[in-house]
């Protein structure tokens, strides 16, 4: 331990401020979920259960939940496919544009997120596509590869080839290397980069917006929509505020992946 | 308790045997199409509610039962909001302000109405047909919803009285300095107009939508002014019902809508609403049908229901605006245990007189929307190119 | 040793075995479906709306004319309400990123080299569980605090202070701050956290002090990660417009580019795009540079 007394006390304070910097608005939240009436002003009326009733009751909430599942769950195994097949193509072979890619890869969750909505919209409407589901997991998609790209790469590059290499020279074909060698090496970083994308797709709201149809309402849309409605207002903080407590199940799990995948490589 | 409607096809099979000599727009449906199962529909906050936010509040289920058309609807957020999702071509219908339904009549987004089927159509107030904002050569685009004015809110704690004028969010000596709320869409810009029509008749502005170039510079120039004083430019009306129900703003314009979820919340809350003398900007949306619907069946269907006398007296008794007929009047003083009777009165329903200070959104146009070849004005894009320049900076 | 016959390969071990003496070819239906996507759907996507820029509208019908004309960026330039929007963007841009990375380094770093591993454990769970909470949600809550009569003006209160309000681009920059925050932390953590020991030891035996030890070893190494996490809170604060419209009322790039995205102004809203996009660009080569593509 190098770090000095004084230091160390810095740094414990720093942490405590920073946590308390970012919990703040979840803790005016959680306050607010029980709020007794509509209105948003400060302080609260008083406390009350009814919203959580009417989140649980409310047939839009549920159908928003389920609508936003189904498409991170798309996006995120489209980006898993597609980021795990161009970081093996980048990291192992040599072809004209390598550099490219990695650069091209990164580019749709680096632009803002208004342009690729504007954009991809645009293509949409003039192939002909419905929106709907289809066109948000597509959206989606587009920014979850990088995700999934890096941590397979990152992964690859700590690989080594010589378990490939005995595989290959035992007899197994390249699917029976891949499938038994290569993708159990890379199942942490396939789950951590799977849990990330999961995340931001879940959470998109602009890019969403404009990729998605009538009647296809994710989590983040619905929310967009509550915002204007007085009666729903509140029911918005009910559920941010259960999404916030159910997200420790796959935070922590990512977590424990972490911590696995960095005591193996240590 | 609503009462049992004739079949839309029966009456529509008569209107079609009687009316055979009404002429039919080009461009709109002969005849009315069987009812699909489904509708969707681009919507104001509040112009078609299922019950959801209040139980007593719903004109979607019962026409759901009736004919067999699944409502799905998208809040817009604006009308530049509006206008977009429209132009994805994947809903059948809008409820358009008039600075939108222009510029979609005149990109082909929405098609022509052929009112022989919408039978609802003749018990409409004189007033409200044929407007300037959805009807162009004489060709109908769509039916009313209502009419409502843009209106002042103010706090009746700062003013004891109810403000006679606008001077409350113009004038740099007024009581709500610094808590002025404004609505934050490029349309203000004809509220600036209108203020300079009283404040500045030398400029001769007879029409807050169709400004030439020195009459929309002042206007821009007084938003620049106004600025100062400003407090907050509102998107949401969800925006203004909390501003004002905390009593952070103190004056501003607003809808109905706002003033009555407040005191709502909130009987004794401090706010207060009121035309001033010299009017005011107002709106009369339109239901509109997308070209190529894919549910022109139930969009036809819907529009005649929007104008239903019932529905359009609980719709309009909803937002805070006028309704579309007498017969809507009528019903607005019996409907959900005669709470809210005297509703016409409030919202001048049948006063033309009061309507005649009421100048309706409609879309600013280069050729000034007259006959007049020798006259040029703003258009739309640079009413928004202004309005980012008042916000922007 | 007895010998069996060997059954004659199956149709997947005969493609493999194919493609294996095709490396090329391997190599290509490796980047068919990635390149593919990105090149064609994605980049072909933006460069139709970017074409946009170069056209103009029909003033009547608000349709897009494809007539060459760069009467979009005459406007961008000549308008100076664009330029104070774009500069103010930028400037907030680099704002929140020095923010972010002064807030997360101390908490960073005791997370990855001071803490116990339950504790690091216990940190890594709160600083993410928070991502989790919707975007919008965290926004709309910081109005509450921030507006008048809200959170902020009551604790102030006693003190006779009062906050600003909404109306403030100050409001802005803590908000951004805020929300980007962990997408800061996480890069720097797993920075700092690879960091071998022996490394500051062997500074600290070789007669550096902590100061120094931080400024010469710590900081190089750790860099690439800092810029990495930086790529997102610059580039998610150019393109964001919801969070300055709900908690300050002012214009950045991504209000002007949603306001003109509709019918008979895209042509502004596809020219004003090529701000950010060149301001990101030549910040991702700058990174790529610096290394950070490999801490992201």
């Amino acid at each position: 331990m190098l770090e000095s007394g004084w230091v160390r006390i810095g740094l414990r304070i720093m942490t405590g401020v920073t946590l308390a910097f970012i919990y703040l608005p979840l803790v005016v939240l959680a306050v607010y979920a029980f709020n007794a009436s509509r209105s948003q002003v400060w302080p609260p009326a008083g406390l009350s259960l009814r919203w959580f009733a009417e989140a649980a009751t409310s047939g839009s909430v549920l159908e928003a939940l389920g609508t936003s599942i189904v498409a991170a769950a798309g996006a995120t195994a489209i980006a898993l496919v597609l980021g795990t097949a161009l970081a093996l193509a980048v990291q192992r072979y040599r072809f004209f544009g390598r550099e490219t890619i990695s650069f091209l890869v990164i580019l749709p969750i680096a632009l803002p997120g208004v342009v690729t909505g504007i954009a991809l919209a645009a293509t949409f409407k003039t192939i002909g596509i419905r929106f709907g589901l289809p066109t948000i997991i597509i959206g989606h998609a587009t920014f979850c590869v990088v995700i999934a790209y890096n941590n397979v790469l990152a992964r690859l590059r700590r690989l080594p080839r010589s378990a490939e290499e005995a595989s290959a020279d035992l007899g197994a074909d390249t699917w029976q290397t891949f499938r038994r060698i290569t993708l159990p090496m890379m199942r942490t970083a396939l789950l951590s980069g799977g849990l990330l994308a999961f995340a931001l797709s879940f959470d998109e709201v602009i890019v969403t917006n404009f990729t998605a149809g009538p009647g296809t309402e994710t989590i983040p849309l619905w929310i967009l929509s509550a915002i204007q409605r007085p009666n729903e207002l509140p029911v918005v903080n009910v559920v941010a505020l259960f999404l916030i407590l159910l997200s420790v199940i796959p935070v922590y799990l990512a977590q424990r992946i972490g911590a696995e995948t960095a005591t193996v490589t240590r | 308790m609503r009462r049992l409607r004739i079949p839309t096809i029966v009456a529509t099979i008569g209107l079609m045997v009687a009316a055979c000599n009404t002429s039919v727009p080009e461009g709109a449906l002969t005849e009315l199409p069987e009812a699909e199962d489904a509708l969707n529909l681009v919507i104001w906050v509040g112009y078609a509610e299922d019950g959801s936010s209040f139980p007593e509040f719903d004109w979607v289920t019962p026409f759901e039962a009736e004919t067999g058309c699944q409502v799905e609807t998208t809040d817009g957020v604006d009308s530049a909001n509006m206008v977009s999702l429209m132009a994805t071509g994947q809903y059948d219908g809008v409820s358009a302000s008039g600075d939108a339904t222009l510029r979609m009549i005149a990109a082909g987004t929405v098609a022509p109405v052929n009112l022989s089927l919408i039978p609802n159509y003749e018990g409409v107030f004189e007033a409200l047909k044929g407007q300037p904002h959805n009807t162009v050569d004489g060709v109908p685009y769509g039916v009313p919803h209502g009419r409502g004015a843009n209106l002042l809110m103010y706090n009746t704690d700062t003013f004891t009285e109810a403000p006679t004028t606008w001077d409350a969010v113009w004038d740099a000596s007024s009581p709500a300095v610094g808590k002025v709320s404004i609505y934050n869409y490029a349309i203000y810009i004809a509220d600036a107009a209108m203020r300079l029509m009283n404040t500045n008749p030398d400029l001769a502005i007879t029409n807050p939508y169709q400004l030439n170039e020195e009459q929309f510079n002042a206007a821009v120039d007084l938003l620049k002014e106004q600025k100062e004083i400003v407090g907050e430019y509102w998107g949401l009306a969800t925006d203004q019902i909390t501003s004002f129900g905390s009593g952070d703003m103190l004056a501003g314009t607003t809808w109905q809508y706002q003033y009555n979820t407040i005191t709502a919340d909130d009987p004794d809350a401090p706010v207060g609403i009121t035309l001033p003398e010299e009017g005011s900007t107002g709106w009369s949306d339109t239901w509109m049908i997308a070209k190529d619907a894919a549910h022109p069946g139930c969009m036809y269907r819907w529009m005649n229901w929007m104008l239903d006398p019932e529905t359009s007296a609980m719709a309009t008794i909803y937002f805070g605006e006028a309704p579309t007929s007498q017969a809507a009047c009528d019903a607005a003083e019996t409907i959900l245990d005669g709470a809210y009777a005297g509703h016409c009165e409030t919202f001048h329903a049948t006063d033309e007189d009061y309507f005649s200070k009421i100048k309706f959104w409609t879309t600013p146009q280069a050729d000034c929307a007259d006959d007049d070849e020798a006259t040029t004005c703003k258009d739309w894009d640079a009413w928004v190119q202004a309005w980012t320049e008042v916000t922007g900076s | 040793m007895t010998t069996h016959a060997v059954p004659p390969p199956g149709f997947g071990r005969r493609l493999a075995t194919w493609l294996h003496r095709h490396p090329r070819l391997q190599l290509g239906t490796l980047l068919a479906g990635p390149v593919g996507w990105l090149v064609i759907a994605y980049l072909g996507s933006l460069a139709i709306l970017l074409l946009n820029a170069f056209w103009t509208t029909d003033s009547f019908s608000g349709r897009v004319v494809p007539t060459f004309t760069l009467e979009s960026f005459q406007t961008l330039l000549t308008v100076e309400v664009y330029r104070t929007i774009a500069l103010r963007t930028l400037g907030m841009a680099v704002a929140v990123t020095l923010t972010d990375i002064l807030l997360a380094f101390p908490i960073a770093y005791y997370m990855a080299r001071v803490a116990s591993r339950g504790t690091r454990g216990f940190l890594v769970v709160a600083v993410l569980m928070p991502l989790w909470g919707s975007y919008l949600v965290k926004v709309y809550a910081w109005r509450v605090i921030l507006q008048g009569n809200g959170l902020l003006d009551w604790a102030l209160e006693p003190f006779g202070l009062s906050g600003p309000g909404l109306n403030q681009v100050a409001n802005s920059w803590v908000v951004l701050s805020y929300l980007w925050l962990p997408y800061m932390i996480l890069p720097i953590y797993a920075g700092l956290e690879r960091i071998p020991g022996s490394l500051l030891e062997a500074s600290s035996d070789l007669g550096a002090k902590a100061g120094t030890t931080f400024r010469r070893v710590i900081v190089p190494l750790v860099l690439p990660a800092v810029v990495a996490g930086s790529i997102f809170t610059f580039s998610l604060t150019l393109g964001d417009y919801i969070t300055p419209t709900m908690v300050s009322h002012t214009k950045f790039i991504g209000n002007v580019i949603y306001d003109n995205s509709s019918l008979g102004s895209l042509p502004l809203a596809a020219a004003f795009s090529f701000v950010p996009i060149i301001v990101m660009v030549a910040y991702l080569l700058i990174a790529r540079r610096l290394g950070a593509f490999e801490s992201l």
